[in-house]
């Protein structure tokens, strides 16, 4: 799985770092942070459940 | 309910014997398209109730939050609240792009990694306010004492509300969301005073900035001083009452449903069981657009109901039970899209400290009432509880 984000539409809702601490992050100015690109195994539907709970559409994965 | 030969249903208005969220919602949800209605102020609009639906009004660009645009829902008469597009700063009522420059500003402040910093905060005004209650006695009124004091504190630190006005501040906050107790004249008051208030704050934090969110706001230079006002009253507003509501709802659950006590995840399904802030996400459409199969016409008012999303059983299994150990957790209890609540990660906080403090240190703590005498706000906005009488 590969994940790409849009900083451009993050909300800075937090709902990909608490759904996937480890993959995701907010940086200094509360933008969405990618820790990890390329997560695999149980990570995976973390990141699933964080791409259907961002409310902007700003996660795209692709390859998984 | 069906006026037959118009098809507009009789909005479900909340009433003491009816339960929330209203049994009508259901029938709603399982219509084809959507439900035409007309509020109680007179006002036509279409009520959306499938969670689907819900999320794509809230996310759909030709739909519109802008009050002063034709055909926006009025849901009450606000008696004494500014009409909320005639504060510049009241960043809700924005559509992108003008609704980013606020949104962007404002998010480090409210950041999952920012909350987790407050929390020590949050702590130790939650600690006080219990002290002071179990100093007074084996009995106590929750809604006043301890649901509607720590939201406002908590806001205020953040604020850079200086220590010895936080009182004034409080008081006046929740003069303007004690509906009932509460004259237009009085909330007509307290909206001014807290707003010439606010102005003077900020032209303190101008002179001498402190390391608080109104100092860094005007450090940033993004926001105007007047811009700020409003920004600074949508922050009070929007997350007091609601906030409230629910830390006082969710311990009646959670005395219904102890072995939740003390789970983390208790927080999230109490707003899903709860969606207090039903009637808070309103819109209009400015283009035609098709939603759930129905033609919603430019110029048209529309209500997504949350409280209708979080009970829909084509999304969440079960939903009408209390049941913190769901896997589906995209409830929508804080709205979704680009307006999807600022202050999420801090209501989060504060409900958490707030049961586990009070659950810890109140171990008896039981409704000095029975629960069907415990006053419901049938007739606000928002769903929650007039008072809470407990005892220990
Ligand atoms: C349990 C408590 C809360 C609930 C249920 C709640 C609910 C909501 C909902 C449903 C919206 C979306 C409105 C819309 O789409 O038109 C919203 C927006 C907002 N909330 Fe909250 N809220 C709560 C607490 C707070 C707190 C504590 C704050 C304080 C920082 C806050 C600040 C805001 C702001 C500023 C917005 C507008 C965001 C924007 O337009 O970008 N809320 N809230
Ligand atoms: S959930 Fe979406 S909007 Fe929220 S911080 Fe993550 S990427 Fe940004």
């Amino acid at each position: 799985m590969r994940i790409d984000v849009n900083d451009g539409r993050c909300v800075g809702a937090g709902q990909c770092v608490l759904n996937a601490p480890g993959l995701f992050d907010q940086d200094d100015e509360g933008m969405v942070k990618v820790l990890d690109q390329h997560p695999a195994g149980p990570d995976v539907a973390a990141v699933l459940q964080a791409v259907d709970m961002c409310p902007s559409g700003a996660i795209n994965v692709t390859g998984f | 309910m069906t006026i037959q030969d118009t098809g507009v249903t009789e909005f479900p208005v909340r009433k003491p014997d009816v339960p929330f969220p209203p049994p009508q919602y259901a029938d709603f949800r399982d219509r084809d398209g959507l439900v035409r209605s007309v509020l109680p102020t007179g006002c036509p609009v279409w009520l959306v109730t499938r969670h689907e639906d819900v999320r794509m009004v809230l996310t759909d660009r030709r739909i519109s939050s802008n009050p002063s645009l034709p055909g926006f829902p009025n849901v009450a008469v606000t008696g004494g609240v500014p009409r909320q597009d005639q504060i510049p700063g009241w960043f809700v009522g924005l559509d992108p792009p003008e609704h980013d420059r606020f949104r962007k500003a404002l998010i480090p402040e409210f950041s999952v990694r920012r909350v987790r910093e407050w929390q020590p905060t949050i702590q130790s005004i939650v600690d006080a306010q219990i002290d002071a209650m179990l100093a007074k006695g084996d009995s106590a009124e929750l809604v006043a004492e301890l649901a509607l004091p720590v939201p406002s504190l908590v806001i205020s630190t953040i604020l850079g509300v200086p220590p010895i006005d936080r009182d004034f501040f409080e008081s006046r906050t929740k003069t303007l969301v004690s509906v009932q107790t509460t004259t237009e004249g009085e909330r007509d008051v307290a909206v001014r005073e807290l707003l010439r208030y606010l102005e003077r704050l900020i032209a303190l934090k101008q002179k001498r900035p402190g390391d608080d969110l109104v100092s860094r706001l005007l450090a940033n230079g993004n926001l105007e001083p007047r811009e700020l006002t409003g920004v600074v009253m949508l922050l009070l507003i929007a997350g007091h009452e609601t906030t409230a509501n629910n830390i006082a709802l969710g311990v009646v659950t959670l005395l219904g449903n102890p072995r939740w006590i003390g789970d983390s995840r208790a927080v999230d399904e109490l707003l899903r069981y709860h969606s207090v802030a039903d009637l808070v996400a309103l819109r209009v459409a400015v283009e035609d657009v098709e939603v759930g199969g129905q033609l919603i016409k430019a110029g048209e008012g529309i209500m997504p109901l949350i409280a209708g999303a979080n009970r829909d059983d084509r999304n969440f299994g079960c939903p009408e039970d209390f049941d913190p150990g769901r896997t589906t957790r995209n409830h929508v209890a804080f709205g979704y899209g680009v307006h999807q609540c600022l202050g999420q990660n801090l209501v989060r906080a504060e409900m958490e400290i707030v049961y586990r403090t009070l659950f810890e240190r109140v171990p008896t703590l039981a409704l000095d009432t029975t629960p069907d005498l415990l006053r419901f706000k049938h007739d606000g906005t928002l769903f929650g509880l007039h008072t809470l009488p407990v005892r220990w």
